[in-house]
């Protein structure tokens, strides 16, 4: 059930692209947005394609810099804000309380696929053992077979390879859970599987927003909607 | 820890009238890697080295946090124990590995040397230690008794890490530690050190021109441009949304594969 | 050869010998109070090298002139000097500088350990104890113990100062990896005071235990080097070496087939065509004073 207390509070962000190549001009993307989701939510932002979802997500996530407003998440029952924060502020959130399933798998050479799946768990300090049991039961949930599971996943299709990123961001119960279009390169059956999954998270008080292209996923995981909206049209701003 | 493990205060080095680093500040907290990148002439290099105490800055100054003696000023340390924290809190791994070992000992006794640098007296346990950390860094056991001069560049460039971190320091410093290598020889040591990194909860500065590298090993990022950081933040941040002309220009010169 | 031979009869204040104008014990007035100078320096900080203005002396370097002008320094009519060169007084060398110091110096010469006051040697201790007033004087060719391990001088006086010898505990751990023990017979590095490394000059392993706690004081000149160290006399000398694998002396099966001694250095010296061997005490006066 949602509880009342947000997770995640944005408000009033605001971020520009600066291309210096292209002449230094300033392109606004985000413009005053706010948003709150509580445990137990999934908010999905939706808008036409290059409206800003994307720039959004990765704002919240510290991947991108926003220039101005506020991002606060709820950690140890008090409000840490993140647009301005030190580094290792943000990587402690990053850490504990929020975490980010992007669209494609940065591939590691050597690194086994349940070593990439169990790392976040043993960086948290789980036993290792532990760590690869958890991870070898959410590559199993999302049907990679068992014997990849050694192997590094830089040869795996793209959808075995999304499936690894996939389990690797949900092997550790983030409060926060940011989705980048994660059933994009799947087909029905594996998508079934990573739905079950978020669900699965929701349903156990985690407060989550995601990109789903797919409408189908988007209903059966979302619980509310957030419309993005490119910035009005303005006269290229040179800074 | 409330104090930052190393912090550097307008930290400013010249040679002659040629300004080499020029106010260069930031503080490092404990289990942060700090990748310090930029090209040939970006001063990065001279940055390391005065952060390390191994040259002394014209101006600024460098604080560190030590294990039990309070913050320390670097440069105002007497040179023994500069040199003793050189060999017990810090390490520094050289981007030739012949600068940081010794050519003419053995493995065992090149990572055996921190240990008996302070007091280690037993010659089977001594052993056993550095026979340990050949394991860690994936050097075959039987080798331990061969000097480096033998051994492969990888190789003895695993054997300089093994050295440094045998002391179990807190923060290491990196000086292009897989340059000039094979490039799977690279990905191999990088993997090394990711582990070792996290598994050891080191901090570390890493200077390097590879943002790859950059990405794979650190959490924040510095770029320097003739001397000063033009932009500093979360590595993935400085990646992949660069705010200054010249990271643009540098993240769009990688190429592609 | 007599044992004792008394000091020469020659006027006293007559500076000139009857070989040539010579100052006494050859070296000149300020030379001496320069070399006592380090000396006193020395003897104040056990086991550390002081340097010297080493002089040109009557013979070339590597034949003692270190030790040569360590005596000259410090010898007076009346001492009586006893040399030794590998433990035998009677080698070439060791006639050589005791004539020497005899005719330059005017003093008694013996080959009696117990009745010098002052001994020069190269490369052995006596085996008779020393005792409280005795003077030993070693011949030293390389002062530096870490020299082998790092040529540069500028970087041992650093390690020296800032007691940074984790250098030398590695040496002695390869030796052992490619021995399967610490290999080294001869100048062994020894920690003097608990403070400075030391070379104790070429002498054997054998005899380090000799140097730790002596009653007498120890002297070491290099001349080539231009250095002097010294272990004042109940000084702690202590052998490097690992827990498991603790210093040892050499032993032998045999005995000395000249007096039976189990217990001196012996020698072994081949005595025929045939290659039949003996071994011999090293320390003829001890050999000779135990028949």
């Amino acid at each position: 059930m949602p509880s009342s207390q947000p997770a995640l509070r944005v408000s009033g962000l605001a971020k520009s692209f600066i291309v210096h190549a292209q002449g230094s001009l300033a392109l606004p993307v985000l413009r005053d947005v706010s948003l709150a989701v509580s445990p137990g939510e999934c908010l999905a932002l939706v808008g036409p394609s290059g409206a800003g979802k994307s720039t959004l997500l990765r704002s919240l996530y510290g991947n991108y810099r926003a220039d101005s407003g506020s991002i606060r998440v709820r950690q140890d029952e008090t409000w840490t804000e993140l647009v301005g924060a030190e580094p290792r502020t943000v990587l402690d959130v990053r850490h504990r309380t929020m975490g980010f399933v992007s669209q494609f798998l940065r591939v590691i050479p050597r690194v086994s696929a349940v070593d990439v799946v169990a790392e976040p768990l043993r960086r948290r300090g789980t036993d290792p053992a532990e760590a690869r049991r958890r991870a070898e039961f959410l590559l199993g949930m999302l049907g990679i077979p068992a014997r990849l599971w050694t192997l590094p996943p830089a040869t795996f299709s793209g959808g075995e390879q999304q499936r690894v990123n996939i389990a690797r961001s949900l092997s550790v119960d983030y409060p926060i859970l940011l989705l980048d279009e994660p059933t994009a390169s799947l087909d029905a059956a594996n998508r079934d599987g990573v739905v079950e999954l978020i669900c699965q998270r929701r349903d156990a008080g985690a407060a989550i927003v995601g990109i789903f292209h797919d409408t189908d996923v988007r209903d059966a995981v979302a619980t509310r909607v957030h419309e993005v909206v490119p910035p009005a049209p303005t006269a290229g701003v040179s800074p | 820890m409330s104090a930052p493990l190393l912090s550097a205060r307008d930290v400013t080095r010249r040679f002659g009238g040629r300004i080499a680093c020029r106010d260069v500040s930031f503080d490092l907290w404990p289990g942060e890697v700090l990748g310090i990148v930029g090209e040939s002439g970006s001063g990065k290099t001279t940055l390391l080295n005065c952060l390390a105490g191994r040259l002394l800055p014209d101006g600024g100054s460098v604080a560190y946090e030590t294990k039990s003696a309070g913050t320390v000023d670097v440069h105002r340390l007497s040179e023994a124990r500069r040199r003793l924290l050189a060999r017990t809190e810090w390490g520094f791994v050289n981007q030739d590995a012949r600068e940081g070992l010794r050519m003419g000992v053995s493995a065992g006794a090149n990572i055996g040397e921190r240990l008996m640098a302070v007091g280690a007296r037993h010659y089977g346990e001594i052993r056993g230690q550095a026979a340990d950390w050949m394991a860690r860094v994936e050097i075959d056991a039987d080798r331990l008794d061969d000097r480096p001069t033998s051994f492969s560049g990888g190789m003895r460039q695993r054997l300089q890490i093994a050295r440094n971190l045998v002391s179990n320091p807190r923060l290491v410093f990196m000086d292009e530690p897989t340059g000039g290598l094979d490039v799977s020889v690279q990905a191999r040591i990088l993997d090394l050190l990711r582990g070792l990194v996290e598994g050891l909860h080191l901090s570390a500065v890493l200077v390097t021109h590879d943002l790859g590298v950059a990405r794979l090993l650190t959490h924040r990022l510095m770029v320097m441009q003739g001397g000063t950081v033009v932009e500093q933040g979360l590595t993935d941040q400085v990646l992949d949304d660069p705010q200054h002309a010249y990271t643009q220009m540098l993240v769009a010169s990688i190429l592609p594969v | 050869m007599p044992d004792t031979i008394p000091r020469p009869d020659i006027n006293p204040t007559d500076s000139t010998s009857q070989d040539g104008a010579y100052n006494y014990a050859y070296l000149d007035e300020q030379t001496k109070r320069m070399i006592r100078r380090a000396i006193l320096k020395a003897v104040a900080v056990p086991g550390y090298q002081v340097p010297f203005g080493g002089r040109e002396m009557p013979l070339p370097y590597g034949w003692g002139t270190g030790g040569i002008q360590v005596t000259a320094a410090i010898i007076g009519r009346e001492d009586t000097l006893k040399v030794i060169d590998q433990g035998a007084d009677d080698t070439t060398n060791a006639v050589s500088i005791r004539r020497f110091f005899a005719t330059v110096a005017q003093v008694a010469t013996t080959t009696h350990t117990e009745e010098a006051t002052i001994i020069q040697t190269r490369h052995r201790v006596p085996e008779t104890p020393l005792t409280d007033g005795q003077i030993l004087v070693f011949q030293v060719p390389i002062p530096e113990p870490l020299r082998m391990l790092e040529p540069r001088e500028t970087e041992t006086r650093t390690l020296h100062a800032l007691s940074e010898y984790g250098v030398m505990q590695v040496s002695l751990y390869e030796s052992i990896a490619r021995h399967g023990r610490i290999a080294k017979t001869y100048n062994y590095p020894v920690m003097v005071n608990g403070r400075y490394i030391m070379s104790p000059s070429p002498i054997p392993k054998f005899d380090n235990p000799k140097l730790d706690r002596s009653a007498a004081l120890q002297l070491y000149g290099a001349g080539r080097e231009k250095r002097i160290y010294a272990v004042p006399p109940h000084t702690s000398v202590k052998s490097l070496d690992f827990d498991d694998h603790p210093f040892e002396i050499e032993t032998w099966t045999e005995c000395c087939a000249l007096c039976g001694s189990t217990e001196s250095f012996l020698d072994e010296m081949i005595v025929d065509d045939a290659g039949k061997r003996l071994f011999v005490c090293s320390d003829t006066d001890y050999c000779e004073s135990r028949r």
